[in-house]
Order: structure tokens, then sequence, then C-alpha cells
């Protein structure tokens, strides 16, 4: 991946021709309280836009006890936070009350997808329907022609591909452009994320030149209605039936052990399976049906390849045969050769080399360079021929398969 | 277009009069009213001085008028001071469904600890039945609260006869006259309220500046303890200024009154005609005569009021979709859901509150913008999102 220092750098990336001058075009910035939303905020004044910012008041006032914040995204803390960076911007600011979207549209869908043996990620479905579906329906309501974030993407209008494309951030490490596969045209058409052409260190620089009393404000990591990162625990609390006991199989189908509840196992996970086996075993696979937690070796939660449904193109209008790609299974993991393939509905994605962890459920997204191809919903995995069971390259990882990064 | 204010159920400018007033209180005579000399012995006289203009303003004693930090205290103090003081008597509250939430909250706080909480239901004008509160009467009521007028659809209530009702079985009566202060006198005799409260930000006085009257005989705590100040029932050294605005503030309002009130009406019909002409499905809330003569309520079906609300302010028109207290919370009004508005209908309203400063262009300007405002919203601007499961 090349991180080319844009031409226009400071600038927000090209927008279409057509648009008006700056100045009559009313921006709508989603501010979180954070350090990048509010250097997002004061880039595109000082662009020249017509600034709003809003923040989005998501979590339902029922919420269990405990998972409540008040750091996190929508405490608040957060509002006051966000509320001084608009008055020291003079922009106007107000708080708009999403919950309903909110818990519809993320949280009982990242609810019910565990309890369907998936791996949801809260933070796209965030981005879809509520930062870039709700918000910005909003938005367009105050007479505003973009929702800005302060992620870390490049978005806007490519004159060549006569398309809205999605490239990687200037930061590597803190790409996010994961995040925004299942964006449409329309919705990158009233898309802006100014921070993408710069490093996290340079927008925390920009923040304490600019006086921003958020400069210094750790990162957030966590999924911001689960604070203490316990999806677990949340989800024992907020959908009790998710305890549902049910057989811990190999991979033949003998019985192991017991686990918890599908909803709490996630595929390559190691820790707290219980089981006193005299090798290290993984979760291999959920079977909803069967209700069951499969487990195998190491070699075996390893994929040569994978299904994908509800996929979208983004820099591309689509593809019509094999393509090469730079496949990323994960938020924040290494993207992998591969090469896609239409099959039917979906996609198929076939690696180099095989992949550790293929989690139903989470997005696949794939690249060309630094230009986001698309993605889709990982169906699960191709199983591998038994020619190419050879040549496991990947190290398993260190640390646990988390459900989702924050984005 | 500068910024046209709609608001004034929330809060006031303070007039230039009550201000001037105020002044020597906040440069120069810095005294503590509770010391023993000169430069303090001002201002115990100006703070006596206050509370005798207020009494009678309202047709009480000296003794029955107390300070306080405005509209919210006041209420607290009277809920939670006659049910303290009455609990010997019985533990039941009587409250309207539409009283402020100063008032709502209160007796919800109560009823969490050990009170009994009767609340009484309204008719689709927000209006509170004399009927209604007799049937909630038990021989336990401590205490019975009916607000004058409701701060968000602006209903009068009955008072008179429901002071008739309670005074009958012996229950104290409170009156949330918050926002109806400056627009009537309040004689709290003729009403036949045992405690009355006002705020006087409300009535172009400050911030931060309440009375309470209590009538003599009736029995009430304190809430905060201390020093013994306001005859032990508001402990803390007095707001010397701020009691000085209220006073000045309430005396102009009450002798301003016979002409402000009638050109409020005309301004009020104004607008709301003006918005019914613009705007045929739009519908008022609130009872069409026993009405604040500075209210104009309305619900635009189909309308999302939040992004009304904040397109007219983007535009120069300060308004309200409700009690300020409460925007940013989605749960709809909980006076319009007491009327029988639907939650969606609820959420599509706007409060228009008018002041003396306003003028018939102000509310021709407002019409203009209301009316542009919500044919743009009906034309729902709809995004295709991405894939949906």
């Amino acid at each position: 991946m090349t991180c080319m220092p844009s031409a226009n750098r400071g600038a927000v990336w090209p927008l279409p021709p057509d648009a008006p001058p700056k100045s009559e075009i009313r921006v709508v910035v989603a501010m979180s309280g954070g350090v990048d939303s509010s250097v997002a905020a004061a880039l595109l004044k000082r662009e020249g836009f017509d600034v709003i910012g809003i923040t989005m008041q998501l979590w339902p006032d029922d919420l269990p006890l405990g998972h409540r914040s008040e750091s996190g995204c929508c405490s608040l803390t957060a509002v006051e936070d966000a509320r001084r960076v608009a008055h020291r911007l003079g922009i106007p600011y107000y708080v708009v009350n999403l919950q309903e979207p909110f818990q519809e549209s993320v949280i009982d869908r990242f609810a019910d997808d565990y309890l369907r043996g998936l791996t949801p990620n809260p933070c796209l479905l965030c981005n879809q329907t509520v930062k870039f579906g709700t918000l910005l329906e909003k938005a367009l309501e105050l007479g505003a022609d973009y929702v800005a974030t302060g992620h870390y993407a490049r978005i806007g209008w490519d004159p060549e591909r006569e398309r809205y494309v999605v490239r990687r951030s200037a930061d590597p490490r803190k790409d996010q452009t994961y995040t925004f596969y299942g964006q449409t045209q329309a919705q990158l058409r009233h898309t802006l994320t100014p921070c993408g052409d710069y490093t996290k260190d340079e927008i925390r620089r920009i923040a304490g030149e600019l006086g921003l009393g958020v400069a210094a404000k750790p990162d957030s990591q966590e999924i911001c209605f689960i604070p203490d990162n316990d999806y677990r625990r949340f989800l024992r609390e907020y959908r009790p039936e998710a305890h549902r006991p049910g057989p811990i199989l190999d991979v033949h189908g003998n019985r192991l052990g017991e686990h918890q509840g599908i909803a709490f196992y996630t595929v390559g996970q190691r820790k707290g399976l219980g089981l006193a086996a005299g090798q290290r075993l993984y979760v291999v696979a959920i079977d909803p049906a069967r209700n069951a937690v499969i487990v195998g070796r190491a070699e075996e939660v390893r994929e040569w390849g994978l299904a994908v449904r509800d996929v979208n193109w983004v820099s591309v209008p689509g593809i019509d045969g094999p393509t090469p790609v730079e496949t990323q299974i994960r938020y924040n993991a290494q993207p992998a050769p591969a090469v896609i393939e239409p099959a039917g509905d979906g996609v198929v994605t076939r690696f180099h080399e095989p992949q550790w962890a293929i989690s139903p459920g989470q997005a696949v997204v794939w690249y060309d360079g630094d230009y986001l191809v698309g993605g889709g919903i990982i169906q699960g995995p191709l199983r591998p021929g038994a020619d190419q069971a050879a040549g496991y390259t990947n190290p398993v990882p260190d640390r646990e398969p988390t459900t989702a990064g924050r984005s | 277009m500068g910024t046209i204010y709609m608001d004034h159920a929330a809060t006031t400018p303070m007039d230039p009069r009550v201000r001037a007033a105020m002044a020597p209180w906040l440069e120069r005579w810095h005294g503590n009213p509770s010391s023993p000399y000169a430069l303090a012995r001002q201002a115990r006289a100006a703070i006596d001085e206050a509370r005798e203009r207020v009494a009678a303003l309202l047709s009480a004693r000296p003794s029955e008028v107390y300070f306080t930090s405005g509209g919210t205290e006041g209420d607290n103090l009277a809920v939670k001071g006659v049910a303290w003081a009455r609990q010997a008597h019985g533990r039941h509250l009587v409250v309207s469904a539409v009283e402020h939430q100063a008032v709502l909250e209160t007796a919800k706080f109560l009823s969490r600890h050990g009170w009994e909480l009767t609340i009484v239901p309204v008719d689709e004008y927000a209006c509170v039945h004399p009927d209604a509160v007799a049937a909630a009467l038990r021989p336990d009521t401590a205490l019975v609260a009916v607000m004058y007028a409701n701060n968000e659809v602006g209903t009068l209530q009955p008072i008179r006869d429901i002071a008739a009702l309670t005074r009958a079985r012996g229950v104290p009566l409170i009156v949330d006259a918050v926002q109806a202060a400056g627009f009537y006198p309040l004689d709290v005799d003729q009403l036949g309220c045992d405690v009355l409260i006002i705020s006087a930000h409300k009535f172009n006085g400050p911030k931060g500046a309440g009375a309470v009257y209590v009538r003599r005989g009736t029995p009430i705590e304190p809430l905060l303890h201390g020093g013994g100040q306001e005859r032990g029932l508001r402990a803390g050294t007095e707001n010397v200024a701020g009691i000085v605005g209220l006073a000045e503030a309430l005396a102009l309002a009450v002798a301003e009154m016979d002409g402000v009130v009638p050109r409020l009406v005309r301004l009020r019909e104004r607008l709301l005609s003006g918005i019914l002409a613009r705007i045929p499905d739009a519908r008022p809330n609130g009872h069409p005569r026993h009405r604040l003569p500075n209210n104009v309520h309305v619900s635009f079906p189909g309308i999302d009021g939040e992004s009304l609300l904040l397109n007219l302010d983007l535009a120069g028109l300060a308004a309200s979709s409700g009690s300020a207290c409460t925007s940013g919370s989605l749960s709809p009004s909980h006076v319009l859901v007491a009327m029988g508005l639907s939650r969606e209908l609820a959420r599509s309203s706007l409060r228009l509150t008018l002041g003396k400063d306003n003028t018939e262009s102000d509310v021709d300007a407002a019409v203009e913008l209301i009316a542009a405002t919500v044919a743009r919203l009906k034309e729902k601007p709809r995004v295709s999102l991405g894939p949906r499961r």
C-alpha cells in the first residue's frame, strides 16, 4: 500500500466537478467528542464550509447498568467535550437522539447475530445504517450536503473512474476504510472524511495547535455500547436466552464437553472452552442447527477461501471474472493476497495462503493497492481441496480474536 | 435576518429597569443580610422591602413569602416540604399528569420512598377536571399539586374549582404558577391555593431567583438546613440582587399587564391563524380559549419536530419542541401523551411562546419561515443505503 501525499493535502479530497463554492456547502460533522471528529470539524471550518456539529445520542436508556460508561462515545462527557469544541470553532451544535435506530439496527442485530452463531461487527452496522443512514437523512433535512466523520479514510469523486471511491488513509496504523465497504455510491456522494489525509500524530498536533482540549484524549478501542469490552457479559444481561448450553464437538462429531451458548464463542477462540485435551484446541466452527461448538487443531482453523454474501462494490462497478486483490477478513487484520470471482449471488475469495479464523458474520473487504474495491459478509469457508492441504505458513496469532475493532 | 426569539416559556430577556434595580446590590452593597453592621442592614432592608412588594402583589402577608433559587427549587420545596410535614397524617400524593417535571419527578421520587402517588389524568386539551381530582382524594392524602398554566401547551387549569374541593377536605393545594406569573394577577385568596411557586426569569427578571408563597398554617419542612435564613425554611445567604430583581420584575409585569396581555393575545392569534392558513393539516394543541396569552403549540403530521426546530434555529428563529428541560430526550412529551396524542404526532410538535418585545413583523416572518421549512421537510430526502440483511 502506498501513502502518497495528496496534492491538495489539507483540502478535502476531490469534490465532484459541479460542486458549488465551499461556503455554500453545508456539512454536518458527527462529533463524538474525540480528537478525530473534533479536528474533522476544525479542518472543514478552515476550508470554508458551512459546518454544523451534531452529537448522536445512541445508547438506549435501559442498557444494562454497568455497561454505562462515563467516557464512552455517547456519554455526557462526550457531549460536553463536543459542545466545547463546537463553541470554540464557532459552529452551531446539536445533540440528536438516534437511540431507536441505533438499538434496532446495531445493538439488536449485534445480539441477534451472536445468537445465530455469527460474529458481527457493530461499527459497520452503525456506519451503514446510523451515521450514513438516519444521521445522513437528518443532515439532508437540515439542508446539508454532507455528513463528515473523523474516520481515517480517503473518500471522494474519482473523475477517471467516474464514481466515488474509498482509498486507504495516510496513516496505515489507523486506517478505517474497512468500515466503509458497505457504503453505496449514494452514501459516498454525501460523505466527507477530512482526517484521511493525515496521520493520527498530525491530527493530535492540529488539535493542540487549535487549542482543542481533546487533543490528548486517549483513543477508544472498545465497542461504544460495551465499554468494558466484555461482549459475553453484555449478551448474558441483554439477551439472557443466550445462555443455552450444548455440546462441544470435535471435527469428527465426538462430544468433548459442554458450552454455555453458541453466542459466547467465536471462530479461532481458544480460551474459555473448558476442555482438558492433550493438545491446544480452537473453535473451528459454530453450528447453530445443532447448537454445537466445533473445535479442532490450529491447522483446522485455517481456510483457503471463503464464500461472501451481501456484496457491495465501492471503487469499481463490479467484476466479470477472476480478479486479484488484497483481502482483509477482520478489522485490523493483515491484508492477504487472494483472487475473487463472482459465484451465484455472491463472490468467492481464494487465498494464496490459508487464513486464520474465518468468522461467518464478519465483513471481508477487498483492496486493489490503496483502493477499496468492495466487500461483503463472510458466509463461511470454502473447504480446501486435498492437494492444498500442505504448507500452512501463517503463524497462530497470540491474541484472542476480538469481535470487532472500534472504528 | 437577526434572530427572532419565540421561546419565552423557556426564559425571557431581563428588563433594563430590573437590571437597574439590581445594580446597587451587585456593585456596591455586598453585605451579608444576616450580619450586624450598617452595610449588611442595607441588604436586609432591601430583602424586607422586596418581600413586602411581592406579598402585596400576591395579596399575601410578607411572612408567607419565601425566596428561593427558582421554579424547580420552589416545586421541590413545596412537594417534598409539605409531604414530609404531613406524613403523620398520611402518605398519599395527588398530582396532575401534566405537571412540570420538577413536580412530577419529585412526586415520583417520593413514591420510591414510601409515599403513594395518584396521577390525575387530563382531557384532550390538557385540562384537569375537578371531578378527577375529587375522585383521587383519600383520607390520607397529604397534598394536591395542579399547575396554573401548562408550560408546554399553555392550557389554564380550573384552580379555583379545584381549590374549593381541597379546601373542603383540608388538603393543601400546591399551585406551580411559574408560567402564569406576569400574565395574571395571582391573588392567592381568590385562587384558594395554599402554596404557590413563581420564578423571576419567566417574567423578565433574573435567572436564579424565585419565590414560594406558603399560606400561614400550612405544614412544610425545609429542603435546605443551615443558618436559618427565610425563617428557617430556606437556609443559605440570600441572593439579594436576585430577590430585588424578582420583586421589581413582578411589580412591572403586574403594572403593565393590562396593556401587554391583550397585545400578546392578538399576536398569538395572528401567529396561529397564519400557520393554519399556510399549513392546513397543522393541528393546534392545548385549550383554544383557556390558554396562556403567549403560547402557540402546533403539531405538523409527518414532520420530525426535531428537524423542524433545528432548521428554524439555523434560519434564525428560536423556538422549542416542548419544555426546554426535555429537549434531547427522545421520549415524547408526557403532556402530549397524557392528552392522547400519538407518539408520532407528539414528536412532530412545535412550541412558540411570545414575549412583549415580539412584533407583528416578527410573527409574519416566523409564519413564513415555518411554512417554508415544513414544506421542504415534507419532501423528505431519501438516501438508498448499503446492503441490508
